[in-house]
């Protein structure tokens, strides 16, 4: 997987200063527009570190999204530094258990399974009196150490969301830069031949499995905090497909395109409410010319 | 160093190996002929743990090894080439060479992947096989005669004490094999090796001891003379070419 070249940091990098003015010039309602993107893509990144991290094409990310949301809630909002860890801690363990299970099979057969564990964490808040019910319920938002006033919210929701994804990102850069990251490249090329090398297969998988989930459980919390509410729908499959299409669109090769693809799902899904009534025709023609004319998404390819 | 006792794999009625007993010494290149569908292949991928046997006990250093999975095969220093050439076909041929040293380096998994001591042993595997020029092409995009390098340098660099060899020099042409011939000499007298191969010139100028194989059994094991003026040997197999 490409790491972005020095350019492609340096305009990564000014993107970030350009969103960190926004409270400067922006309206509120383009600076929560961008938080929803921001959030968009702290999932697609997750999911891009076992999709073109590790060759793990899964379809349950949601399922650890929305459990690191309702942590927060079924913990009654606790201050940030109790509520970030636990949702991630509990995004993780979900992770690890039902990776242990599903990464038995393998291709196909473990995009349905995760597609299976995805829904059955949505029907543990579908309907039951586990998460508030089916309407889900506002919540107050967990404290991040000043008080925020409705004037300074969505500024300060920016900020946090960008200084997350900036970190998370920075991460993840670093890790597949590691033995670790590598083996999970050698993984996704010719799985076969890395364990006949003596690469634990299995185990090097279910690593990057959990630290997937609980960085999805971590995009939950700050949905969380962004929207204020929790619905079984930040549980629903259709979310996991959501940011497949992302990591489709900003490119499957590249640890950044996640990020671009959720700016520029979140662009086309705005266009297409603006110009018309259905918003989705729009995007499926999108999606439609990226695979016919972008094999390699919005960021490319290297060489 | 290993032994496989009574090594039998069954696929559905047909006994792809049956009840094959042999033992690889470090220090002795072991050759493993036969026609084609002679269970070959399968042997190897029997000792490697690609395929779990059906009955029978592989002894590598003492322990039972023949439940476990080929990564704790690989990873105990039992390292081998595959047939078809099977690297990372997307990744440079030192990236592959270097993931294989990793694999047993014991270096920690949150040190850079560029840490020198991996750079400098893929870099040894290379020049040992010649590839050194071809460091930074992909894999895929490899000549046959380099891509059947690139199998033995992925087998070398995990430094493994065995080494099962299938058919490395299936495809090439003289000027190819010669300097591999020269590379199995040299590799055999560090490791216990296991060669399968086609190429009879070849293996009875390197092997120290030959095992004929037709229909999953053992026929005759022995060395290459003994083998050579065998006439059940000869009729079941050598007859056929020479």
């Amino acid at each position: 997987m490409i790491v972005a070249s020095r350019t492609g940091q340096a305009l990564l990098g000014v993107a970030a200063l350009a969103i960190a003015s926004m409270p400067f010039w922006a309206s509120s309602w383009h600076m929560q527009l961008v938080s929803t993107a921001l959030v968009g893509a702290l999932l697609a990144l997750s999911l891009q570190l076992l999709v073109g991290g590790t060759g793990l094409v899964s379809l349950g990310q949601a399922g650890f999204f929305g459990l690191g949301a309702y942590t927060v809630y079924l913990l009654g909002s606790p201050p940030v530094w109790i509520a970030l860890p636990a949702a991630m801690a509990a995004a993780g363990a979900a992770a690890l258990l039902t990776g242990t299970l599903a990464l038995r099979t393998r291709g196909f057969f473990f995009l349905m399974t995760s597609l299976a564990f995805g829904q059955m964490m949505f029907f543990a808040f579908h309907d039951t009196g586990l998460g508030g019910g089916s309407d889900g319920q506002f919540i107050a938002r967990p404290f991040l150490g000043f008080a925020l006033s409705r004037q300074n919210r969505p500024a300060a929701l920016l900020l946090a969301n960008l200084t997350v994804l900036t970190i998370v990102y920075a991460a993840l850069c670093w890790l597949m830069g590691t033995a670790f990251g590598h083996a999970l490249q050698g993984i996704r090329s010719n799985e076969n031949r890395m364990a006949a090398m003596g690469h634990n297969v299995q185990r090097l998988k279910l690593a990057a499995f959990v630290l997937s989930g609980a960085l999805a459980g971590l995009a939950g919390h700050m949905s969380v905090l962004t929207d204020g509410f929790v619905n079984p729908g930040l549980l629903d499959w259709h979310r996991s497909a959501e940011a497949l299409l992302m990591i489709l669109l900003g490119g499957i090769g590249a640890l950044h395109g996640p990020i671009l693809g959720a700016f520029a799902l979140t662009a086309v899904q705005e266009a297409g409410s603006l110009l018309t009534d259905r918003p989705r025709l729009i995007e499926g023609a999108v999606f439609l010319a990226a695979v016919l004319f972008l094999r390699h998404g919005l960021a490319g390819r290297r060489r | 160093m290993i032994r496989s006792e009574n090594l039998t794999r069954r696929f559905g009625g047909l006994l792809a190996v049956d009840g094959v007993s042999l033992t690889l010494e470090r220090g002795r290149l072991h050759a493993v002929i036969g026609p084609n569908g002679a269970g070959k292949s399968t042997l190897i991928n029997l000792l490697s743990g690609e395929l779990p046997p059906t009955a029978g006990r592989i002894l590598f250093d003492g322990q039972d090894i023949a439940r476990w999975p080929a990564w704790k095969r690989g990873q105990a220093g039992i390292g081998r080439t595959f047939q078809h050439s099977n690297a990372m076909r997307d990744m440079s041929v030192l990236e592959n060479t270097r993931l294989a040293v990793q694999a047993r380096s014991g270096i920690g998994l949150f040190r850079s992947a560029q840490n020198p001591r991996l750079i400098q042993s893929a870099l040894a595997a290379l020049h040992r096989t010649g590839l050194t020029g071809a460091a930074k092409a992909e894999a895929g995009t490899l000549s046959h005669g380099q891509a059947r390098l690139l199998e033995i340098a992925m087998a070398l660099a995990g430094a493994p004490s065995v080494l099962l060899l299938d058919e490395p020099l299936a495809g090439l042409g003289p000027e190819e094999t010669a300097p591999i011939v020269a590379l199995l000499r040299d590799l055999a007298r560090d490791h216990a090796v296991l060669l399968v191969e086609h190429d009879m010139d070849v293996v009875f100028a390197v092997a120290a001891i030959v095992t004929v194989m037709d229909e999953g059994r053992v026929l005759a094991t022995g060395d290459p003379h003994a083998i050579r003026t065998s006439a059940a040997v000869r009729d079941a197999y050598l007859g056929q070419g020479a």
